[in-house]
């Protein structure tokens, strides 16, 4: 009887965890509150370091403070090619030429005469700042929290704990006081180096305020507000309330670039006196971590171990969705929120997700709106249509997902290092060793074992996009491929053996010594997801019999191997800082070794007419004259094969059915602003995907109790018979 | 025994500082504080000035262990031991080289690590002691050889595979919980901590029922059970009376040691499972070569497993009068 | 001389491991005390069985510690590729390298591929192997033919089995005891030593092996990985690296653990505080941490030092042993703590006193009475920690501080496969050859060690 009632509770347990499935997903990892709301939700893979807009430097530092901080400057959202325009500005300027004497010069004038450029930047009155306590007032019209006390402190830990907040209008004060903030001594700026070279005057006010902060420190390491107001900076001045110029040495066209990153976005002086109160950085309330702009969105919860939330700003200023584009966005209907208020999302949710397994299961679940393309998932992800397009799978197609694929303007090289006594060096004899190799490591099998096909092998230095670029035959590399009928194709590997031979390794035996050639490739890669890239490597040199041996050690002894020149072959990248050619180009330049002088051209490659080419076209604007100067470039930079030159990768991104406006940029950062979605869609096929089957632990619950129950049987009646006899 | 505690603890100092002095010789010789401040500046544009004013900063632009230019006593003070490793005995674990208060970091990690380390730890030994009892109840029989069998084979099977399967069957193919994540509140908590937990408990299920077992079955052999059985108490209660009750004592004193090191997490469970702990915040911190945050870690780690030393003493003393502290 | 022997750090310790597993042998045949518990543990046919597997892999472990250079072909140099016997036995597996990825027993590549038809069409579609069933007019047969190999192969083994087993009966069976009859004694399993479990489990391995064997010439019998190398071939290499981890960790920890232990034990006093003092020290240091640290210097090391490491295999070797040497750091002090609650008990004992009543000096009396009195602690201690140690290795590379990532080994084979679970279609057959070697090995080891335990544990000696 008591067995019965047992098995009849039993039963009642299986039933209602097999009918739950009408319950909803299980597997939802938010609350279950936020379904239907308008929320994106998107995922971070590292914690951002530094989230102050004059420390922040790298891709995932700019996803989030690009939607907070807003530089006067930004990228046309839909045009092609990247086209500057105004954000906070009323309109992009157009720099003035002076002479030495401060004399005005004729646009036209040659770079050379040019002494200096003015900017006088002019923004749009009545934009403000999203709220913040820094702005709060009291009733004595006193900033509420300008001087607290450690007992004001207590028990406050985020800036959420600060009820009061308050706006200001943004005015241009506030930008020069960002471009202070870029020599400031604690702040340790990764642009400082660079533009110390150009706005006037900066070099000299690093040391001013050096020692300013010394004085008002006194010693004491923490709390300390230096009131940048107080010191002037000849190269940023304010004209009047909403006006502000910037001047700089010669001419240097590219500034406006650097004016679109958060850089240049404006810094109240409020926030930096509000967050350099004594006590505060022991609780990690500082700018580096809680941004203050006037961007569409505001950091509302800033949990980097777990989750980033930015919600819309309240008070952000009447912008528009753009109202034109380039041809064939009318078609994608990426025109059809034409002039519609921006933003369209009211809250973005980033959580943590350093694995890529649950990342992509997540996506395919519906949990995440938008995923870069693995490249282990690939071929469930994408199939290539005849024409040797991409489209997404089938299988993602009656999902609904969308793929949206960009070249982006960045290479990725295996570099020689020129010092280097085999490989380096600028003999014919070490030149046509570099072109073997080049030949023999076949970049075209790399981009499809490891990439997929998600990449473009490299002619030269330049990514397509960027001026100086030339498709097709106009851009070959004439020592690494031949142009058969339109088509580009990588020389056979008897020519590779050929070159080798010319440079005296028959067969890879040096012909001198008698020895077998041994290549070294340093590589900070010490994990073992990287063993089968290492062995692909090691196979491409074995064509040509030379044996590849891996020096692997840790990033920093790797970093420090390249500054010291003690590397051979390193594989290494570059992302564009903006589209400019300028920017790739530098990587060859002399001056800008990596060895001596700490620059960015890894393979301290020194060539005198490159770099006279380069000090030309660097100043340039675009057109015929400086097309004709990068083909000079190029051809010596490709004969001299300095690099591998490696692969432009091809970037593809999903986007789930609900997921609207998305276009591919790779040089603008605040894009969530233009993202639109529809949550009622996205929560029902969040729960037609994912179904909860329960039933196989069913089936292994009663395969348990059942192999428990005979034994149970057997022993009662062993005792029973124990009893009776 | 407040004297005996009391003096345990002062013995744990010099176990502490010779920690220090051993993690602090491992780290440097591992990487300069040039290194640190490369890896903490980023990869663009790093200037030499930018190294030494990061280093300034943060006390690393001193000499090692003695600092022959600085006058008298501070030849020993100015120096980057001194200065960053003493400080942890009196808990002041200073500021990450990122610039964040470890202090309150750890404070803050602490709870998704013991989310998951407690319940872990509770239904594991809920279920070893019961499949162990299961085995030992019915000795001798199919049951148990094949129990046995199929624990060694448990325990053969290396703890990824647990994490891997478990992820792939339980969350892709069967949609029951959430992949990975966490969060603390209420049942959001609950489903992310399902998995994880289920797979800690079951991948050390072959090793501990096994161990048990042994326990059990030795318990079984005394003599005093024998008398029991013989007054003519049931089988069950025989086993669950005394049996359960003795071979408890040293289940528990077993397990005491590491009860402390709850809070420290799993370094496994927290990185495949996205929990944002003390274990992966330790893992980040080998990666990111954090030095501040590493010495933290393992001070704390070392301290905790001294405190668990020591409690595993006074649960002898508990659970057996006999034993008696000096 | 068209070799040239090159023998690597780890190949000596192993050489050294393997004699004094072979001294050992012959000591313990001599004596009675240390002969009846090996014979209690050759008594049970599942340690037997576990032992005949252990066999198997230690043979291909020793196999892949015989290394040599070979001679360059028309050349007085000797190449720089360092390779091993088993390399060389196993050389069509390693010729036979595909692009990329494919699965087990396929003619036709995982992934398709575009390809470029003459008339400049392309078109994605799987192409065939390289090599893995290559001989196959169509794919499609390969079902039919695979089976025929089967049948073949089998066939072949059996064959060969049953004259080993006839073989071993002649020399096994009594005196003058009739052939037949001495079959039927076996196979009713009618012997103190459990032949009968012995040969069945040598059969089973033969047959896979003749398997095995003979397919993989034909086709990717475990698939090929991502740069399309054999998975077969990468399990088996693996072999060496896990047995490494396992036994000489111990080995090298073993000096240590042992006379610290019974020093502390037996002479009290400060050296018990010191060598107290420093195993609890290293033991409170979190073990992973420890290994990260060490790992990471050594590479400092090899970086600052590139000319001592100029090939793969000697850079590899030198991690694993430093990652075997770090490990025992880690791993010897409980041993030592055992050890020194032994050598307290045992210095009240009666011949102990009795010896240092006579005027034995320290020394004599540890080497002579303590240590013999002890080595059932070490051997228990020996193979119980093995597999934890095999285990210990996928653990610690997925970490990041395992062995060298271009060495074959089960934790790399699975770190990799972490990734390609998420393929799709799904690349099971790493991860799936990486957990059948794996786990056979240590079921082997888990199995064998518990019947040397309970031949050797006093306490459950009664």
């Amino acid at each position: 009887m008591k067995y019965g009632v047992r098995a009849r509770q039993f039963l009642a347990v299986v039933l209602v965890v097999t009918a739950v499935p009408a319950m909803a997903a299980w597997n939802n990892p938010y609350p279950a509150a936020d379904t239907g709301k308008n929320i994106l939700y998107s995922a971070f893979r590292e914690r951002p370091k530094h989230l102050d807009p004059a420390r922040a430097y790298s891709s995932n530092e700019y996803e989030f403070i690009a939607q907070i901080y807003e530089p006067p400057f930004q990228y046309h959202y839909l045009k092609r090619p990247y086209t500057l325009v105004p954000l906070t500005a009323t309109a992009v300027p157009e720099p003035k030429f002076l002479d030495r004497q401060g004399k005005p010069l004729p646009r036209n004038a040659p770079a050379s005469a040019i002494a200096y450029s003015v900017y006088e930047i002019r923004i749009r009155p009545g934009i403000r700042y999203q709220p913040h306590p820094a702005f709060a007032h009291d009733d004595k019209s006193e900033y509420r929290y300008h001087a607290l006390t450690e007992r004001d402190l207590a028990g406050r830990y985020t800036v959420a704990d600060f009820p009061h907040t308050d706006t200001r209008e943004l005015i241009a004060a506030d930008y020069v006081y960002q471009i202070k903030r870029l020599a400031h001594p604690r702040l340790h700026s990764p642009v400082q180096s660079v533009m110390n070279d150009y706005i006037v005057g900066l070099r000299d006010y690093a040391k001013t305020l050096k020692q300013a902060h010394d004085k008002v420190a006194g010693g004491r390491e923490e709390g300390v507000f230096l009131d940048l107001r107080n010191y002037p900076l000849a190269g940023a001045q304010e004209v009047d309330r909403y006006t502000y110029r910037v001047t700089i040495h010669g001419k240097y066209p590219q500034l406006l670039y650097w004016m679109a990153m958060p850089f240049f976005a404006p810094m109240p002086w409020e926030a930096d006196r509000f967050f350099s109160q004594p006590g505060m950085a022991a609780k990690n309330l500082t700018l580096d971590w809680y941004p203050v702009g006037t961007g569409a969105y505001m950091l509302m919860e800033n949990n980097p171990n777990r989750r980033m939330v930015l919600e819309r700003n309240p008070n952000y200023h009447d912008e528009r969705y753009p109202a034109e584009g380039e041809a064939g966005d009318v078609e994608k209907g990426l025109l059809r929120d034409a002039g519609e208020p921006l933003p369209f999302v009211d809250k973005v949710v980033f959580s943590l997700e350093k694995e890529s397994i649950p990342y992509w299961a997540k996506f395919l679940q519906g949990y995440y709106d938008r995923s870069g393309v693995l490249a282990e998932s690939f071929d469930q992800a994408i199939k290539f249509t005849g024409s040797g397009d991409t489209d997404v799978s089938d299988e993602m197609k009656e999902k609904g997902i969308r793929l949206l694929t960009s070249i982006a303007p960045s290479t990725y090289y295996m570099g020689f290092n020129m010092l280097d006594p085999v490989v380096g060096g600028y003999t014919e004899r070490a030149r046509k060793l570099r072109q073997a190799v080049s030949i023999a490591v076949d970049y075209e099998e790399q981009i499809s074992i490891f990439r997929n096909g998600r990449g473009i092998p490299a002619q030269g230095i330049l990514p397509p996009g960027i001026f100086g670029y030339e498709e097709g035959c106009a851009g070959v590399n004439p020592y690494i491929y031949d142009c058969v009928n339109g088509q580009l194709r990588r020389k056979p590997i008897e020519a590779a053996r050929k070159l080798l031979a010319e440079a005296g390794y028959p067969n890879g035996v040096d012909e001198k010594s008698g020895k077998p050639l041994l290549l070294y490739f340093d590589t900070p890669a010490i994990g073992p997801e990287e063993k089968a890239q290492l062995d692909w490597t090691r196979k491409q040199f074995a064509k040509l019999n030379i044996q590849l041996v891996v020096r692997a050690t840790d990033y920093n002894r790797f970093q420090e191997k390249m500054r010291k020149g003690d590397a051979q072959i390193f594989i290494w990248g570059w992302n564009a800082d903006y589209p400019d050619p300028e920017n790739f180009l530098f990587l060859l330049y002399g001056p800008n070794a990596r060895v001596g002088h700490d620059g960015e051209n890894t393979a301290n490659y020194q060539n005198t007419e490159f770099d006279r080419l380069f000090e030309r076209v660097k100043n340039m604007d675009n057109g015929p004259e400086r097309l004709f100067l990068i083909r000079q470039a190029m051809a010596i930079a490709r004969r001299d094969a300095p690099w591998l030159w490696g692969v432009h990768p091809k970037q593809f991104l999903l986007e789930h059915v609900w997921v609207a406006n998305a276009k591919p940029h790779n040089m603008a950062n605040n894009t969530l602003k233009y993202l639109r979605v529809d949550p009622a869609l996205r929560a029902g096929q969040r729960e037609a995907w994912n179904r909860p089957v329960a039933w196989p632990f069913v089936v292994v619950a009663v395969l348990l109790v059942g192999g428990v129950v005979p034994a149970f049987i057997a022993w009662r009646r062993r005792e029973k018979k124990g009893a009776t006899e | 025994m407040i004297a005996y505690i009391i003096r345990r603890l002062l013995y744990a100092i010099p176990i502490l500082i010779g920690v220090n002095l051993i993690t602090f010789a491992l780290f440097f010789f591992v990487n300069s504080p040039d290194d640190m401040a490369r890896i903490h500046l980023g990869v663009k544009r790093v200037t030499p000035e930018a190294i030494a004013k990061w280093k300034a900063d943060r006390g690393y632009d001193k000499p090692l262990v003695y600092n022959t230019d600085a006058p008298g006593l501070a030849k020993a003070t100015d120096t980057i031991f001194y200065r960053h490793s003493l400080k942890l005995f009196v808990l002041d674990f200073g500021r990450s080289d990122e610039g964040r208060d470890i202090y309150y970091d750890i404070t803050n990690r602490m709870w998704p690590s013991l989310a998951i380390a407690l319940p872990t730890f509770l239904v594991g030994i809920l279920v070893y002691v019961t499949f162990a009892l299961l085995l030992a109840f019915f000795r001798g029989s199919y049951l148990d050889a094949g129990g046995v069998v199929v624990c060694v084979v448990l325990m053969s099977i290396s703890t990824l595979f647990y994490v891997i399967g478990g992820q792939y069957l339980v969350s892709k193919l069967l949609h029951l919980v959430p992949i990975s994540g966490y969060d603390d509140s209420g049942w959001l908590a609950f489903k992310f901590l399902t998995l994880p937990v289920a797979v800690g408990v079951v991948s050390a299920i072959g090793a501990n029922t096994r161990l048990y077992r042994t326990f059990f079955l030795e318990e079984i052999g005394k003599d005093y059970v024998r008398t029991a059985r013989a007054k003519g108490l049931s089988e069950a209660r025989v086993l669950f009376r005394h049996v359960l009750q003795n071979a408890m004592i040293p289940i528990l004193t077993g397990v005491v040691v590491v009860i402390p090191l709850l809070f420290i997490g799993s370094l496994i469970m927290e990185s495949f499972f996205g929990i944002p702990g003390l274990g992966s915040y330790t893992i980040d911190a080998i990666h990111s070569q954090d030095f501040a945050i590493v010495r933290a870690m393992v001070f704390l780690g070392s301290v905790l497993y001294i405190v668990g030393l020591i409690l595993t003493d006074l649960s002898y003393t508990l659970v057996d009068p006999r034993v008696r502290l000096e | 001389m068209p070799i040239q022997p090159v023998f690597l750090w780890t190949d000596v310790l192993i050489y050294v491991l393997l004699a004094a597993a072979v001294g050992f042998g012959l000591y313990a045949s001599r004596h009675e005390h240390l002969r009846t518990p090996w014979r209690q543990v050759a008594r049970r046919p599942m340690a037997m069985a576990a032992a005949v597997v252990l066999a198997a892999y230690v043979g291909t472990g020793l196999l892949d510690s015989i290394h040599f250079r070979e001679r360059l072909p028309d050349q007085t140099q000797y190449s720089a590729e360092v390779q091993s016997v088993l390399d060389r036995l196993l050389h069509p597996l390693r010729a036979r390298v595909e692009t990329t990825y494919s699965a087990p027993f396929a003619a036709t590549a995982y992934a398709k591929e575009t390809v470029e038809h003459p008339d400049g069409r392309r078109t994605r579609e799987y192409p065939r192997l390289r090599y893995g069933g290559a001989h196959l007019v169509d794919a499609a047969g390969a079902t039919r033919d695979i089976a025929l190999r089967v049948v073949t192969a089998s066939a072949t083994a059996l064959l060969a089995w049953a004259a080993l087993t006839a073989m071993f009966v002649l020399a096994w069976r009594e005196k003058g005891q009739a052939f037949p009859l001495a079959v039927r004694r076996l196979a009713r399993g009618d012997s103190p030593v459990p032949w009968r479990t012995v040969l069945v489990t040598v059969g089973v391995l033969i047959l896979l092996v003749a398997n095995a064997g003979h397919l993989s010439l034909y086709y990717h019998v475990l698939g090929t990985d991502q740069v399309g190398q054999d998975v077969l071939l990468k399990s088996l290499k693996s072999v060496r690296t896990g047995l490494v981890i396992g036994t000489l960790t111990t080995l090298v920890m073993l000096p240590f653990a042992v006379l610290f232990g019974l020093m502390a034990g037996y002479f009290r006093g400060w050296v018990d505080d010191v060598i107290q003092y420093t195993y609890t020290t290293l033991s409170s240091i979190p073990g992973v941490l420890l290994i990260a640290a060490a790992i990471l210097s050594l590479q400092v090391y090899m970086a600052n030092h590139p000319e001592s490491f100029d090939n793969v295999v000697a850079r590899a070797d030198t991690r694993l042993l430093f990652l075997c040497v770090i490990l025992g750091v880690t791993s010897w002090t409980s041993l030592c703590r055992l050890l020194r609650g032994e050598a307290l008990k045992l210095r009240e004992a009666d011949y102990v006193q009795a010896a240092q009543a006579l005027g034995a000096s320290h020394g004599w009396v540890l080497a002579r009475h303590l240590f013999p009195n002890v080595m059932h602690v070490v051997l228990i201690t020996v193979v119980l920690d093995f597999s934890g140690l095999v285990l210990a290795e996928a653990v610690l590379s997925y970490v990041g501080v395992g062995v060298d990532p271009s060495m074959d080994s089960w934790g790399n084979m699975i770190n990799s496969a972490r990734l390609e679970m998420a393929r799709e279609p799904m690349v099971w057959w790493s991860l799936a050859a990486a957990f059948l070697f794996m786990f056979a090995l240590v079921l082997a080891a888990n199995m064998f060690a518990d019947a040397v335990r309970d031949a050797f544990d006093p306490r459950l000696r009664k």
